[in-house]
C-alpha cells in the first residue's frame, strides 16, 4: 500500500488541488496531505469510512463516483486519483470519462488482473484468483470489471486518452512501463500506475 | 413570556434595515455563552438555534429547568467542548426568551407588539446577531454550527459575512424551504389564528392566550420532526393507562397522549405569535433567489470551509436538500465535506443522541480546530 502511495505522491506537483475517488478511510489522502498538498479532497460511497475520514478533519463527500462526480466543474482538480477502485464500477468506461473532465490530469492505478500469480490460479487451480491484492470470492467480490495493465494500456490507446507516465509494481520493486515491455510488465506486476489525461 | 428571568441581554443601538423595507433600533437580543475566549479571540463558535430554541443551549434551561436544548452536543466533554471553545447562542429576534419579538413591550403604549410587529427574515435574525458578534469584539469565528433553521441561518450568515467564520456546519437543513415545509408552517400557522383567543396577535392586551392553536400547532409539527419507524417503534398502537378502546375521544393510545403532552408543555414557554413569526421566517427563506437563482453565487466569496450533515430518516429536511447545498459549494471549488447520518429519529436526529453524529461532528470540529490552528503557526 505504502508503495502506491509514494509512487502517486511522486507523480504530483506541490501545493496542486487533489481530488480522491473512493478514498476509503482517508490513508492516502492522509499521506498527501502531510506530504505533498494540503488541498485534497475525498469522494467515498460508504458512510462509515466517510465518517471515519470526517474524524481526522478530512473534507470528504459521501457520494458515488458514478454519478457525484457531474457536480464538480470541468478541471477544477489538478489531479483526480482512482486508486484500486476503477474495477468496482458498474461503468468505468464512464467513470474515466467523468474524472477526465474534473481533473487537469487523473491517476488510475489497477490491481492487474494478468499478474501470473492471479492466471495460475485460473490455469491450474480452475477457480478464480483470490490474492493478497484481491481478497474476494467471487461471490463476494465488489470488482465487477477486472482488468490488465495490457487491457487498461489499449483502453487508453483506443480513446485517445494520453498516458503521461505508466508505473507497473512487484512488491516495492518499481518499472516503468512502455510499448516494447508491455507483455512482461503485465504478467509480472502486480499493480499498473496510470497518469493520464484526455 | 417569562418576564421576570435575568437573560443576559444587549441592545442593539445600530438600525437595522429589515427585509421587508421597515428599519428597527434600540432593539434587544438575548443571548448566552458557555465556556471562555481564549486571548487570540479564535475558539468562539455561534451557535444558531431552530424554530422552537433559544440561547440556553447547554446546562440547565432557567425557565424550563430543563437540559440545554443542544446538551448532547454542547458542553464540557461534548462534541462542541466547551472546555476548549467559547460557545455562544442568541435568541433569534421574532423570538420570545428576550430577543426583539412579539411579545417584547412596547414601552410607549406599555403592552406588547403583538402583530404590530414587523415580519421578520432569516436573513434579519442573521443581521441582528452579526450585531453581538461586533459587540463580544470576536473578529472571527471558528465556527457557525446550527440544525434545521439554525442551519438556514448557518448558510445566510456565511453569504452575508463570507470572511467572519473559519467553519460552517449546516445541519439537517435546507437552503429554499419547499413547498411541503410551507404547507405544515401553514397548518400550525391556521391553528393558531383560528384559535379565538388569538383577538388579532393581540391576545396579552386581553390576558388571554390561544394555548389550544398554539398547542395544535406543535403536536402537527413534532410529528414531521419524527420518523415513522421511529414513531411505530416507540408507540406502535399501545394504549395509554387502559387496557381497552374508550369508544371516545379520550387519548386512548400512547401517541396521542404523548402529542397532548407535548402541545401542553410547549405553550407554557411559547409564544403564538413568535410560533407565527418565526415559521413565516422560515417559508421566506430562499437563499439562491437572493442570488438570482443561482444558490452557488451565495458562497462565491467566501474561504469558509463547509460541513454538511443530513439524516437518513429525515423527510422533513431530507438528503436530497441538503445534497443541493453541497452540489452549489463543489461547483464552486469551495472545501466541503458532506456525509449522511444513519438514524431512525428523523429531523430531530440533529436534537438527540445519535452516537455517530456525536461522534462525527466532535472529531471533525476537533481535528479541524487543530488544523487550522496548526496551519496558522
Amino acid at each position: 500500500m505504502k508503495e502506491e502511495f509514494r509512487i502517486i505522491s511522486n507523480l504530483i506537483e506541490e501545493n496542486t488541488r487533489v481530488l480522491d475517488v473512493g478514498c476509503g478511510n482517508g490513508d492516502l489522502m492522509k499521506f498527501l496531505q502531510e506530504n505533498k498538498t494540503k488541498d485534497i479532497r475525498g469522494l467515498e460511497i460508504s458512510k462509515k469510512k466517510v465518517q471515519n475520514c470526517l474524524s481526522k478533519g478530512l473534507t470528504v463527500i459521501e457520494g458515488n463516483a458514478e454519478s457525484d462526480l457531474k457536480q464538480f466543474p470541468k478541471s477544477s482538480f489538478d489531479y483526480v486519483i482512482l486508486s484500486q477502485t476503477l474495477q468496482a464500477f458498474l461503468n468505468p468506461e464512464l467513470v474515466i470519462n467523468e474524472l477526465l473532465k474534473v481533473g487537469k490530469k487523473v491517476i488510475v492505478t489497477i490491481p492487474n488482473f494478468g499478474y501470473w500469480r492471479v492466471r495460475l490460479q485460473l490455469l491450474f487451480k480452475g477457480t478464480m484468483p483470490v490474492t493478497e491484492n484481491l481478497p474476494h470470492e467471487w461471490y463476494n467480490t465488489p470488482n465487477l470489471h477486472m482488468c490488465t495493465i495490457k487491457d487498461f494500456y489499449n483502453f487508453c490507446s483506443s480513446k485517445n486518452i494520453k498516458i503521461f507516465k505508466s508505473i507497473a509494481l512487484k512488491k516495492s520493486r518499481i518499472s516503468e512501463i512502455n510499448k516494447s515491455n508491455l507483455n512482461y510488465k503485465n504478467l509480472d506486476s502486480h499493480l499498473g500506475i496510470f497518469l493520464i489525461e484526455s | 413570556m417569562n418576564k421576570n428571568i435575568d437573560t443576559k441581554k444587549i441592545i442593539i443601538s445600530n438600525p437595522l434595515k429589515l427585509d421587508c423595507g421597515k428599519e428597527i433600533n434600540n432593539f434587544p437580543i438575548a443571548y448566552e455563552t458557555y465556556g471562555e475566549l481564549n486571548s487570540e479571540k479564535s475558539n468562539a463558535i455561534l451557535v444558531f438555534h431552530a424554530l422552537t430554541g433559544d440561547q440556553y443551549v447547554s446546562g440547565k434551561n432557567p425557565i424550563t429547568n430543563k437540559d440545554g436544548w443542544w446538551s448532547y452536543v454542547v458542553g464540557e466533554n461534548k462534541p462542541i467542548d466547551t472546555n476548549k471553545f467559547f460557545v455562544i447562542c442568541a435568541n433569534v429576534i421574532g423570538g420570545c426568551m428576550g430577543s426583539y419579538g412579539p411579545s417584547t413591550i412596547n414601552e410607549s403604549t406599555g403592552k406588547q407588539i403583538g402583530t404590530d410587529f414587523p415580519i421578520i427574515t432569516i436573513n434579519d435574525m442573521v443581521n441582528a446577531q452579526y450585531e453581538l458578534i461586533k459587540y463580544l469584539e470576536i473578529e472571527k469565528l471558528f465556527a457557525v454550527v446550527g440544525g434545521s433553521m439554525g442551519g438556514m441561518q448557518v448558510l445566510q450568515f456565511v453569504a452575508n459575512f463570507p470572511d467572519k467564520a473559519k467553519l460552517a456546519i449546516p445541519i439537517a437543513c435546507t437552503s429554499s424551504h419547499s413547498a411541503q415545509n410551507i404547507a405544515f408552517n401553514e397548518l400550525g400557522r391556521q391553528a393558531i389564528m383560528a384559535d379565538s383567543k388569538w383577538e388579532n396577535g393581540f391576545y396579552s392586551n386581553y390576558k388571554l392566550n390561544p394555548d389550544k392553536g398554539l398547542a395544535v400547532a406543535r403536536m402537527a409539527a413534532h410529528i414531521t420532526y419524527l420518523s415513522e419507524k421511529g414513531l411505530q417503534e416507540k408507540f406502535g398502537r399501545k394504549l395509554q393507562d387502559r387496557d381497552s378502546l374508550r369508544y371516545g375521544f379520550e387519548a386512548d393510545f400512547q401517541i396521542e397522549s404523548y402529542l397532548r403532552y407535548q402541545g401542553s408543555v410547549f405553550v407554557d414557554r411559547f409564544d403564538a405569535n413568535s410560533y407565527l413569526y418565526i415559521t413565516r421566517a422560515m417559508d421566506y427563506f430562499d437563499l439562491s433567489k437572493q442570488y438570482k437563482g443561482n444558490l452557488s453565487d451565495a458562497f462565491k466569496e467566501t474561504k469558509t470551509k463547509f460541513f454538511v450533515i443530513s439524516f437518513t430518516s429525515d423527510w422533513l429536511y431530507p438528503t436530497s436538500e441538503n445534497r443541493e447545498i453541497v452540489i452549489a459549494l463543489n461547483s464552486i471549488g469551495a472545501d466541503v465535506g458532506f456525509v449522511e447520518i444513519e438514524s431512525d429519529k428523523g429531523h430531530d436526529s440533529f436534537l438527540l443522541d445519535v452516537p455517530s453524529f456525536l461522534k462525527t461532528l466532535g472529531d471533525y470540529i476537533n481535528s479541524t480546530y487543530k488544523v487550522i490552528n496548526e496551519r496558522r503557526i
